[in-house]
């Protein structure tokens, strides 16, 4: 006797791991799919999936730029050598 | 007693994003914000003996760099010797007499109302990126921001793929209710 799952039915967890990988493009099709057929009856996924992408929408919109490892790294070292020069 | 202390050797990891996204929305050059955050550390730690501990430590630190973003100004002006100020006048002979409809606003053209608006949200994201956990906040750059792969996150913090993403989680969840509650309500 077969006592393989209904894969296509997912939990609210796995659901909103789903999600946040769609927001980086690292869904499969499948998960997609799986993702979808919830939020299609479950209001808490469709509420996390809509924040979830309004927030990648929003920090796309925001063009946040940050200092690359190196150069804070530089940045560390000009702050201890001014220390110890005090 | 201080409310607040110094503490130079976490300036870096702290304040170096936030200040530098602040000093590129006023600059809009990337390797003279660099200098300026870098130069704000280095006043900063001149000065420190003169801080009394009444505001933050980001505060203080936001109060130099804006007086270096101000003396950056002043600079350029100086070698220049003025200021340029630029008129949209045409040469075109059937536009003769337009100029003074170049001095009133379009409101059909919204792209500095728009840009404006980016950067306070830019703001605003970074002021919800330093109220995450350290590593919530670490992860959520590198992957969001920055872009890195999945993997190389994982072997740079040393961590599994799936705890990376209960992080990724987390600090999503964090800031989705800190922008709600800091920037769709104001």
């Amino acid at each position: 006797m077969s006592t393989k799952k209904n894969n296509l039915l997912i939990s609210c967890e796995e659901a909103k791991h789903i999600c946040d990988k769609m927001q980086y493009g690292e869904a499969t099709f499948l998960e997609k799919l799986k993702l979808n057929l919830r939020i299609l009856w479950c209001k808490a996924t469709k509420s996390y999936s809509k924040r979830n992408v309004n927030l990648t929408k929003l920090c796309q919109e925001a063009e946040i730029k940050t200092l690359d490892t190196q150069k804070k790294n530089e940045m560390k070292e000009k702050i201890n050598t001014s220390q110890s020069q005090a | 007693m201080p409310k607040n202390k110094l503490d130079p050797s976490k300036w870096v990891d702290e304040y170096a994003d936030y200040l530098y996204n602040y000093t590129i929305t006023r600059v809009n050059d990337t390797i003279v914000a660099e200098d300026l955050v870098q130069e704000t550390f280095l006043a900063g730690l001149k000065s420190a003996k003169n801080f009394k501990g009444e505001a933050a430590e980001r505060t203080w630190l936001i109060s130099i760099l804006k007086r270096k973003i101000i003396d950056h100004y002043r600079k350029i002006n100086s070698t220049k010797g003025k200021a340029e100020v630029k008129m949209g006048y045409s040469n075109r002979e059937d536009q003769e007499g337009d100029w003074l409809e170049d001095t009133v606003a379009d409101p059909f053209d919204i792209n500095a109302e728009d840009a404006l608006q980016n950067k306070e949200l830019g703001m605003a994201i970074q002021e919800c990126l330093m109220k995450l956990p350290k590593k919530q906040a670490d992860v959520f750059i590198k992957k969001t921001i920055q872009g890195m792969d999945t993997e190389d996150i994982c072997k740079e913090l040393n961590i599994s793929a799936s705890n990376l993403w209960v992080i990724v989680h987390r600090a999503r969840t964090n800031l989705m209710d800190c922008l709600e509650n800091n920037w769709f309500k104001k």
